[in-house]
C-alpha cells in the first residue's frame, strides 16, 4: 500500500492531476464520507455508543449492581427496553456499563500491540539484516499459537481482571501488526522520495518519523479498526470462558455466560449482550473497510 | 589548459549476488573523471550500470573495489560521520518526479529538508525565505508553498526536485534520467533551467540518460557504457560526428530522426538483444553483438585508449566511415 | 469509397465522469486509415490520444465513457455493440499493443499457450494447427528459436523480446487493424529501432493497416503516412508525413517541432512551449492553445477556431492570421 506509482499509471496520475483529485489524509476521509454511507454510519454508531457507555449513570435510573427482586426475568417493556436478568436488573442498564469494559478492552490492548508492533516492525524493516531476522522469527513463533490459548494461560497465570486482559490481548496481537509494519516499510524504504532523503544526508531517525511513519499510517489506521473487533470477540470468549473479567465487574461475554442458564425463558439476558457484540464488530469492520478504500491509492482511481 | 578534477574513480568495481552464487556485474573496472563545472553524460541503455554507477560515484551505494575521490580527497570506505562535509557537496535529482516527492509532505517541507537536516538557517523564518528563494530560482511561483506534489503537474514536480537538490548548494549534481518521464515540451522547459542554474551557480552535472539527443544538447562531455564498462568517453561534439567505438554509432544510427525524408536510407541496426550482466561474455562484453568481432575480441578484455581525441575500447577502431 | 477505409471515425467524443464533472478526453474527433495505411496520432500526455485507441478498442472503463460519434472498422458500426459483440471483434479483426508489454501478458502461463488461445477462439482450430501457426508467426516477428521460446513464461524474456511476443500474438489472427499506443517508449532506442522496422514490414507485407500514438516525432517521422497532431481533446493539424514535417501550420505543431533536439547542431537554449497543458474540466474559452501560444491574438482568446482545409488532405485548427507562413 506504499503510495507509490509506477509509471504505467500516468495515464490514471495525469486524469488525477487534471481533476485535482487529492492524497492528503483529510480529503481522503472526508471523500469516504461521501462515497461510503455505511461506514459513516459505522462511525455514528460507535462514537453514541461511546458516549452512551461513558454517560450511563447519568442516562439510566437504575444500578447496574444491585437488583429489584420484585422484577426478575421480566421480557422488555416500556420501563426495561431490554428486559431485567435473574436478580432483577436492567439489561441495558448492565449492557452499557459491559460497554465501557468491553470497548476498553477492543481499544487499549490494541493501541497497546499497535505501538509494540509498528515500533518493531518499522525497525526490522528499516535495519534488515540480523535485527529484521530475529525479530521476525519471534513474531512468527507469536503467531504459531492459537492466539485465543495462549491469552488463556497468560491470564491462569496472572490471574483475571481487566488490567491483565489487556496485557495478554497485547502481547497476543502485536505479531501480526509488526509483520505489516515491516512490509510497508520495506517498501516504502526502496521508495524514491525515502532515497532522495538519504541522499540529502538525513538522518535514519528522522526518515522513520518524517517519511516512513506518516506514508505507513493510512494502512495502520486500517489495522487499528479491524484489530479492535478481534480483540472484542476475544475478551468474550475469555470472559465466557471464565478467564476474563470476573464478577462484579460486568463485560458483554461474562453477561452472554450468565445469561446462558436463562436462555430458554429469558434469551434477552444473553442475546442483548450477543447483538451488541455482533454489531460493534460489524460496525468495525465497516468503518475500516471504508477506511482502507478511501485510503488505498491503488483502489481510489477505479 | 589544466582543469579542476573534481571528482575522479579508479578500478570501480559495484556487483551484486545473484541467485546461484551468481554475481551481477552492474560496473566493472570504471574509470572517469569529473571535471569541475562541466556536464558530463553517461549514456547507454537500460540495464547498462549507468544509474548504478552514478550512484556508487556519490557513495549512496558502496562500491565493491576501486576508489573515488572528491576534490582530492578519498572518499571510499569513509565512515557516515566523515563524510558528512562531502554528502552535501554530492546531490542527486531522480528520473520519476512522481515517486520522488514524498507525497504527505507540502512543497515547502520537501525543499526545507535538506536545510533543515543541516541546520543552515538559524530560525523558521529563515528556513522559509530560503526556501522561497529556491523555488523562485527554479520558477515555481510562490503562492504555491503550502501545496502537495499531486497537485503538480509533472514538470513543476521536477523543478521541486531540483530546488531540493540545489538547496545545500553542491559542487556536484547527478542529474538520473531527470527529464525521461516529462513530456517534450515540458522536457525543454526543464533542460533549459538546469543549464541556466548551472551556470548561475557553477554546477557541476553528471548527466545519466539514455536519450543520445537530450545528451547532445546538454553535455560538454559524453562517457558511452555498455554492459557496467565505458566504451567510449569524449568530447559530445567529437564523439557524435564521428564515433570511434561500434557500439556508439549503432546507437546514434538508431535514432528515429523527426524527418520522413530519413525513411529513405535505412541503415544497418544493431541486432540481438543486450547480454546478461550475470554471465557477461569474455574478452570484449559487446562481441556478440558486434559485426566487427575477431577472434581477439573474444580472449582479450579491450582497455580505454586515445584514438582521434577520446577514449576508445575497442581493438578495431577507429573503425573508417 | 468508405468501405476501403479500415478504420472510419467521426466526430468521435469520449470522456470521464468525474465528481467535479464531466472531463471531456476526446472532442469530436474525425480520423480514417485506409487498407495498409500507417497513421499516427501525436501529442503529449493527457491530449486524449490513448482514450481514442481505448474507444477504438471498446476499452474504456468506467468512469470513461464514449459520448458521441462514430467508429466505423471495415464499414462495421462498433459504437453501441454490446461486450460480446465487441469480443469477437477484438484479437480477431483488430489487436492492439501497449507501452509495457509485462503488464499485459499473463504472467503465470506461458507465451505459446496464450498465443493459441487467440486461434482456439476466433478461427476455431484445433491444438495441433493454432501451435503450428503460433511458431510461424513466432519465428515471423524474429524470435529466435520459436520451438524453445513457446513455453517460456513472460518474465524469462527481454524487455525487446516480450514487445515482439505482444506483435506476434497481436498479429496472430491476422487482424485489419493494429493499435500501437506507445509501443517503444519503454524500450531502450537499439531495441525500438527493431520493432518498429518490425511493425512497418508487417503492415507492408500483409495489408494490415495501423494506428500508431506516440509522443516522439522521430518514431512518427519514421513510420507514419499520415499524421493527426493532438492538443487538449482535439485534432489541431493533420497532414500526410512530408507535408506536417516541412509545412506545419498550427504554432503547437511547430512547438513541437522546435521542441525536437537537432543532433548537428548546438544552440545554448532549446526552444520550449511555455506553460502547462491546460486543465480539461476548466478549458479557456477560446482555443484551448491559446494560452500558450506565442501569436496568440485577442480573437483566440475568445472564439473558438473550427478545422479548415489549407490544401487537400493538410487541416488546421487555428485563426489564419495565427498559423504558420507555409
Amino acid at each position: 500500500m506504499a503510495l507509490f506509482r509506477s509509471k504505467q499509471d500516468v495515464f490514471s496520475e495525469d486524469l488525477a492531476s487534471q481533476i485535482g483529485e487529492s492524497q492528503t489524509l483529510g480529503v481522503q476521509l472526508r471523500r469516504m464520507a461521501r462515497r461510503n454511507k455505511l461506514a459513516v454510519a459505522s462511525a455514528v454508531f460507535l462514537a453514541l455508543l461511546t458516549l452512551a457507555a461513558i454517560f450511563v449513570p447519568i442516562l439510566s435510573p437504575y444500578d447496574p449492581v444491585i437488583g429489584d427482586a420484585s422484577i426478575r426475568l421480566k421480557p422488555p417493556s416500556a420501563a426495561h427496553w431490554l428486559g431485567t436478568d435473574e436478580m432483577g436488573r436492567d439489561v441495558l442498564t448492565r449492557l452499557l456499563y459491559g460497554a465501557r469494559i468491553s470497548l476498553a478492552v477492543g481499544v487499549v490492548p490494541t493501541l497497546i500491540s499497535m505501538i509494540l508492533g509498528v515500533a518493531l516492525g518499522v525497525v526490522a524493516g528499516y535495519v534488515g539484516g540480523m535485527t529484521d531476522y530475529i525479530l521476525m522469527r519471534l513474531a512468527d513463533v507469536m503467531l504459531a499459537f492459537p492466539s485465543l490459548l495462549l491469552a488463556m494461560v497468560i491470564m491462569y497465570t496472572l490471574g483475571g481482571g481487566v488490567l491483565n486482559i489487556f496485557l495478554a490481548l497485547a502481547l497476543v496481537g502485536w505479531a501480526s501488526v509488526a509483520r505489516v509494519a515491516r512490509s510497508e516499510t520495506i517498501s516504502l524504504k526502496e521508495s524514491e522520495y525515502v532515497q532522495a532523503a538519504k541522499s540529502i544526508g538525513v538522518s535514519g531517525g528522522r526518515i522513520i518519523r518524517r517519511h516512513i511513519l506518516p506514508n505507513c499510517l493510512p494502512a495502520l489506521i486500517v489495522l487499528f479498526t479491524l484489530n479492535i473487533p478481534s480483540a472484542i470477540l476475544s475478551e468474550s470468549s475469555l470472559s465466557f470462558l471464565g478467564a476474563g473479567v470476573q464478577l462484579p465487574n460486568s463485560s458483554w461475554g461474562l453477561m452472554v455466560n450468565m445469561g446462558r442458564q436463562f436462555l430458554y425463558n429469558a434469551p434477552w439476558i444473553s442475546l442483548a449482550p450477543s447483538a451488541a457484540i455482533m454489531l460493534v464488530v460489524l460496525a468495525c469492520n465497516f468503518l475500516g473497510d471504508g477506511l482502507r478504500d478511501a485510503l488505498d491509492p491503488h483502489l481510489n482511481n477505479e | 589548459m589544466a582543469r579542476e578534477i573534481l571528482l575522479s574513480a579508479r578500478g570501480l568495481v559495484k556487483e551484486f549476488p545473484a541467485k546461484g552464487h551468481k554475481r551481477v556485474h552492474a560496473v566493472s573496472d570504471v574509470d572517469l573523471d569529473i571535471y569541475a563545472g562541466e556536464t558530463l553524460a553517461l549514456v547507454g541503455e537500460s540495464g547498462c550500470g549507468k544509474s548504478t554507477l552514478g550512484r556508487t560515484l556519490i557513495q549512496l551505494i558502496p562500491p565493491t573495489a576501486g576508489t573515488v575521490t572528491f576534490q582530492g580527497h578519498e572518499i571510499t570506505g569513509l565512515s557516515a560521520r566523515a563524510f558528512a562535509p562531502y554528502r552535501r557537496q554530492m546531490q542527486l535529482i531522480f528520473q520519476d518526479p512522481y515517486a520522488s516527492l514524498d507525497p504527505r509532505m507540502t512543497v515547502h517541507d520537501i525543499v526545507a529538508e535538506p536545510l533543515v537536516t543541516y541546520k543552515l538557517c538559524p530560525d523558521k523564518a529563515a528556513v522559509t525565505q530560503r526556501v522561497r528563494e529556491l523555488l523562485d530560482a527554479v520558477g515555481i511561483p510562490d503562492e504555491f508553498l503550502y501545496r502537495y506534489p499531486h497537485q503538480f503537474s509533472g514538470g513543476q514536480r521536477q523543478r521541486i526536485g531540483i530546488a531540493r537538490a540545489i538547496a545545500l548548494q553542491p559542487r556536484l549534481i547527478i542529474c538520473d534520467e531527470p527529464v525521461s518521464a516529462l513530456d517534450v515540451s515540458v522536457q525543454s522547459q526543464i533542460l533549459n533551467l538546469l543549464k541556466d542554474l548551472q551556470e548561475r551557480f557553477g554546477l557541476t552535472y553528471l548527466f545519466i540518460s539514455h536519450d543520445l539527443s537530450v545528451v547532445r544538447f546538454m553535455a560538454d562531455r559524453v562517457a558511452v557504457m555498455f554492459l557496467g564498462r565505458l566504451c567510449e568517453v569524449g568530447d559530445t561534439k567529437t564523439v557524435y560526428e564521428r564515433p570511434a567505438h561500434p557500439y556508439t554509432r549503432f546507437l546514434l544510427d538508431a535514432i528515429p530522426m523527426a524527418d520522413p525524408r530519413a525513411r529513405e536510407t535505412e541503415k544497418p541496426l544493431l541486432q540481438g538483444e543486450i547480454p546478461s550482466p550475470i554471465d557477461v561474455p569474455s574478452g570484449c562484453r559487446f562481441r556478440t553483438r558486434c559485426p566487427y568481432a575477431t577472434s581477439r575480441c573474444r580472449t582479450e578484455e579491450p582497455e580505454l585508449r586515445a584514438v582521434d581525441g577520446r577514449l576508445v575500447a575497442c581493438h578495431a577502431a577507429p573503425l573508417d566511415r | 469509397m468508405d468501405n476501403d477505409l479500415t478504420l472510419k471515425i467521426e466526430h468521435l467524443s469520449s470522456g470521464f465522469f468525474t465528481e467535479r464533472g464531466y472531463v471531456p478526453a476526446v472532442d469530436d474527433v474525425s480520423l480514417s486509415i485506409g487498407k495498409g495505411q500507417v497513421v499516427g496520432i501525436v501529442g503529449e500526455s493527457g491530449c486524449g490520444k490513448s482514450m481514442i485507441a481505448r474507444s477504438v478498442m471498446g476499452l474504456l472503463k468506467y468512469p470513461g465513457r464514449i459520448t458521441g460519434g462514430s467508429i466505423k472498422l471495415a464499414g462495421q458500426e462498433l459504437t453501441g455493440m454490446s461486450d460480446g459483440q465487441l469480443q469477437r471483434i477484438r484479437g480477431k479483426d483488430m489487436a492492439m499493443i501497449f507501452q509495457e508489454p509485462m503488464t499485459s501478458l499473463n504472467p503465470v502461463v506461458p507465451i505459446g499457450k496464450q498465443m493459441r488461445e487467440a486461434l482456439l477462439l476466433h478461427e476455431k482450430m484445433d491444438k495441433i494447427s493454432a501451435k503450428a501457426e503460433v511458431l510461424k508467426m513466432l519465428e515471423h516477428v524474429g524470435i529466435s528459436e520459436p520451438k524453445k521460446r513457446y513455453g517460456a513464461y513472460p518474465h524469462e524474456l527481454s524487455g525487446g523480446l516480450r514487445q515482439r511476443v505482444m506483435i506476434a500474438m497481436a498479429m496472430i489472427c491476422k487482424p485489419k487493424l493494429l493499435i500501437a499506443d506507445e509501443p517503444t517508449t519503454a524500450l531502450d532506442v537499439t531495441i525500438e529501432a527493431q520493432i518498429l522496422r518490425l511493425i512497418r514490414s508487417l503492415s507492408r507485407e500483409t495489408g494490415m493497416s495501423v494506428l500508431l500514438i506516440s509522443h516522439n516525432l522521430g518514431v512518427i517521422a519514421q513510420m507514419c503516412d499520415t499524421v493527426y497532431v493532438m492538443y487538449a481533446g482535439k485534432i489541431v493539424e493533420q497532414a500526410d508525413a512530408y507535408t506536417l514535417f516541412d509545412r506545419h501550420a498550427h504554432p503547437y505543431t511547430k512547438g513541437l517541432m522546435d521542441s525536437v533536439i537537432d543532433l548537428k547542431s548546438n544552440p545554448r537554449r532549446l526552444p520550449a512551449i511555455g506553460g502547462v497543458v491546460p486543465n480539461l474540466l476548466h478549458l479557456p474559452a477560446g482555443c484551448a492553445f491559446s494560452p500558450r501560444c506565442p501569436r496568440a491574438m485577442d480573437r483566440c482568446r475568445e472564439e473558438r477556431p473550427e478545422l479548415e482545409e489549407l490544401a487537400p488532405g493538410h487541416l488546421c485548427r487555428c485563426f489564419e492570421e495565427g498559423r504558420e507562413r507555409l
